[in-house]
Parts: C-alpha cells; structure tokens; sequence
C-alpha cells in the first residue's frame, strides 16, 4: 500500500478534514488482490445518512468497505470521501472516516482500555487535557468507564467491540464504516451494537450478514462476484437477498 | 494473572511517584550491596503490601514462575560458590521480581512507555520515531495475552479431534493465526492514524 505525505499540501490535512458532508463515491471503481479480482467496475454515489452493504463471503462487500477509508485502494477508477480522493488524500481521507473491524481484538493495539482509546488522539496530537475530557466522556457513553484502567484483554467480547467503537468515535470521524460489527457477539450485544449506530449522528456505511441490523437504513447494496447487483431500500432489498439466497 | 491485572487504580504516593524514578530505583536494586540487600527485601514487601496495596497471595504468585530459577539459582551457587552467596542473589531477584510488581502494580503502561520514548528521544537523529519504539512496548504487552489465548484455543480444538502431541502441532496453526492478526491489526494501526506523522530524517540526509 503506498503512503504519501503532504509536506506542503494545501489545504492542509486539517481542513480537508473538516470540509462539509456531501457524498462518497466510487467512479468505475475495480481492486484485484494479484491475480484475483474481487470488484469489478462498481460506479456508486452514497449521499445517504445511513447505508448496508450485504452479501455472501468473498462478495467482495469487505473490500468495498476498506476502499472507503484506504486501507484498500482501487487498481482502477477513483474513491472520492467528500470530493477527497483516497489515492491522494489519504491521510485527510481517514480523518474524515473511521473503520470498526468484525473482531476487535485486532484493533486495540494498547494493553488497558483508557489508553487504547486514546491512542488515535495521541496520532492527531490533541493536547493532554483536552484527550484526557474526551477519553473520558466516550468510556462513560459507552459504559467502560469503571472499565478504565483494566487490561484490555479482560473485558467480555461485547466490551471489547464497544472498546473499539469507542477509540475510532473519539476521534470524532465525520462518517464511520463498519465491517461486520456483530458478526462474533451474542444477542444481547448485538443489539448494543445496532443500538450505537442507531444513535450516531455521523454517516455510517455497515457491511454486515446480520439483516435485522438494517431495519430503519436508508439504503442497501448487494454485493455478488464484485458487483452491486441490487441497491434500494432496505426492505425491498433484503426481501430480494434473501429470496435469492434461499 | 496477566502482570497487567496488577495495576490498581486506587491512588497513593506511589502513584504519584514519576515512572522514571521507579524506573531507576528497580536498575538500583539489581546492583544492591551485600549489606541492605535483606532490608532492601522487606522494604519492597512493605511497598507492596501497604504502599501497592498488592496482597500476599498476588505477591506469591509474582515469585511463582521464578521459583524454579531460584532453587536452580541456590543449587548452582552451592556447587560453585557457597551458600551466603546463592542466599544473597536468590534474595535480589526475588526483591527485583517484587520491586517490579510494586512498579507494575503503581503505574499506567503509558507512563512507562512515556519513560522508555524519553530515552530512545537521541535516536530521532539517526531517523528513528521514539514513538513507534513505544507503541512496539506497549503493543507487545497488549498481545501476549491475546496469543496465549489464540494458542489454548488452538489446542483445545486439536485436543476435541484427539491431537496426541498437541504442542508440537499449535506451532503451525498458531503462526498462521498471528500472521492474520498482524495483518488485521496493521490496518487498524492505519486506519486510526498512526501514520499520521511524516517519519524524522536522519540528521545526514537533512538539506
């Protein structure tokens, strides 16, 4: 994966950041692994507040999800996050959205969970006590107050997943993507789960087989063989997955 | 017990006490004289008990994975040298285990990994970032619980199959298992900006 630096970028990373809301899009967007092509010429614009990515395994649906902060970028066509491209807006690109992964064990990389949560203010060298108030507040929104000094390795899977909301939402991303949020909690956390994106104001793309999370979306996309073969509201959408599936 | 599951929250002077200083007191301890070594002992075991607020049981458990180093320690010096000293270094390490659980026990991972990114600060020059020596620490203590847990989880599926050598058959499994996570984790580590930061160049490349 390439790296870039802007030494003297302007606008700075700052404000490319900060700019407004519009859409994400994917202009005749295709991405192979070697040999292997897993999206295909996928042409998208996402303007709505909440979106569901759905899908069999190997659908490509993941991939499509790493390409809207750049952890993947395309081999061909263009990513655009608010009119920032991927390929060379990236680091202005991952300010702008954060990325929850399906097991959260490999996203907190910090032994005890308030200094997990702080390490991405750490990155964006917020000063001391302003990064202290926000670690703070986001462990109390999110119920691991009382959680903050132990080892992260302690928590229950459903804490560990809030964990790793909670260090991608306090560094208060203007959209967040998940990948597979519920996929290894029980149902009680899973609900949690649904519930807190629910609640986010940010826009969310999800990329879940979990259905009922998509109830009250505004939008869902069927992923199959590296293509979008259905987009629309999320009942209609998922009655037409699930007959297909079935 | 994780080391980490030490650490208590509740505050107290040894709270207080700058990760540095501890630092160097634990270096201290490792060059003790033959004379306060015994005082230095109970010392610790106060500070452990009163001042960490760590229990007896908890401190026993800190000398256990070392009993057997030790008794081996004892064994070779009454072979070699004689018993008052195999007494004298038995006495320091268990005092230097304790003494860094007291250390573990009294201070955040951060604050020491604040102390360990100071001393590596020289090293900018040379192109390297302190920062990422730190979050390798501090990355390491995080992960070694979570691969011993990969690897029990490994072994006990080989066991529900019958797996007769189990140790011998996790190595394989295992490593694919922590290349995967690796893998995971460096888009974590990106997506959440710890490339953030242009590296330093070395003081010969700078114009």
């Amino acid at each position: 994966m390439s790296r870039r630096w802007r030494r003297s970028a302007a606008p700075s990373v700052e404000e490319a950041a900060a700019r407004p809301r519009t859409a994400l899009e994917l202009v005749g967007v295709g991405h192979a692994y070697g040999e292997r092509t897993v999206l295909r010429d996928v042409s998208l614009v996402l303007p709505e507040h909440r979106v569901g990515v759905i899908g069999s395994n190997g659908s490509g649906k993941s991939t499509l999800a790493r390409l809207l902060n750049g952890l993947v970028l395309p081999t061909s066509g263009r990513v655009l996050v608010d009119g920032l491209d991927t390929a060379t807006d990236l680091r202005a690109v991952r300010r702008r959205v954060g990325f929850v992964f399906q097991d959260p064990d490999a996203q907190i990389v910090h032994p005890t969970v308030a200094e997990d949560v702080a390490f991405g203010l750490l990155n964006q060298r917020v000063p001391a006590p302003e990064r202290d108030q926000r670690v703070a507040e986001v462990l109390a929104r999110y119920g691991l107050a009382g959680h903050a000094d132990h080892p992260a390795h302690l928590l229950s899977g459903g804490q560990k997943q809030l964990l790793a909301i909670a260090g991608v939402l306090v560094m208060r991303p203007a959209r967040v993507v998940f990948d597979e949020p519920t996929t290894l909690l029980d149902l009680a956390n899973r609900r949690r789960v649904a519930q807190v994106i629910e609640e986010l104001e940010q826009d969310v793309v999800v990329v879940t087989h979990d259905l009922d999370l998509l109830a009250g979306f505004d939008r869902v996309l069927v992923v199959e063989d590296g293509r979008v073969v259905a987009d629309g509201a999320p009942g209609e959408t998922v009655d037409w997955y699930v007959a297909r599936m079935s | 017990m994780s080391a980490l599951a030490l650490y208590s929250p509740v505050p107290s002077a040894l709270h207080r006490t700058p990760a540095g200083l501890e630092l160097a007191a634990l270096a201290g301890l490792s060059v003790l004289p033959v004379r306060v070594a015994g005082a230095a002992l109970g010392v610790v075991v106060v500070l452990a008990l009163i001042g960490a607020r760590l229990t007896p049981r908890q401190l026993l458990a800190q000398l256990r994975p070392v009993w057997w180093w030790l008794v081996g320690l004892l064994a070779f010096h009454l072979i070699v040298t004689d018993l008052a000293t195999g007494a004298l270094a038995v006495l320091r390490l268990a005092t230097l285990v304790l003494a860094a659980a007291v250390v573990t026990a009294t201070t955040k991972v951060a604050e020491l990994v604040a102390v360990v990114e100071w001393l590596c600060a020289p090293l900018r020059l040379v192109g390297v970032r302190p920062a990422r020596i730190g979050l390798a620490i501090a990355m390491t203590l995080r992960f070694i619980p979570l691969v011993a847990e990969r690897a029990e989880r490994i072994r006990e599926a080989q066991a529900a199959r019958g797996a007769t050598r189990p140790l011998f058959l996790l190595l394989v499994p295992l490593l694919v298992q922590v290349l995967q996570l690796a893998h995971t984790t460096a888009e974590a580590l990106d997506a959440r900006g710890a490339d953030d930061e242009a590296p330093p160049r070395a003081l010969w490349r700078r114009s």
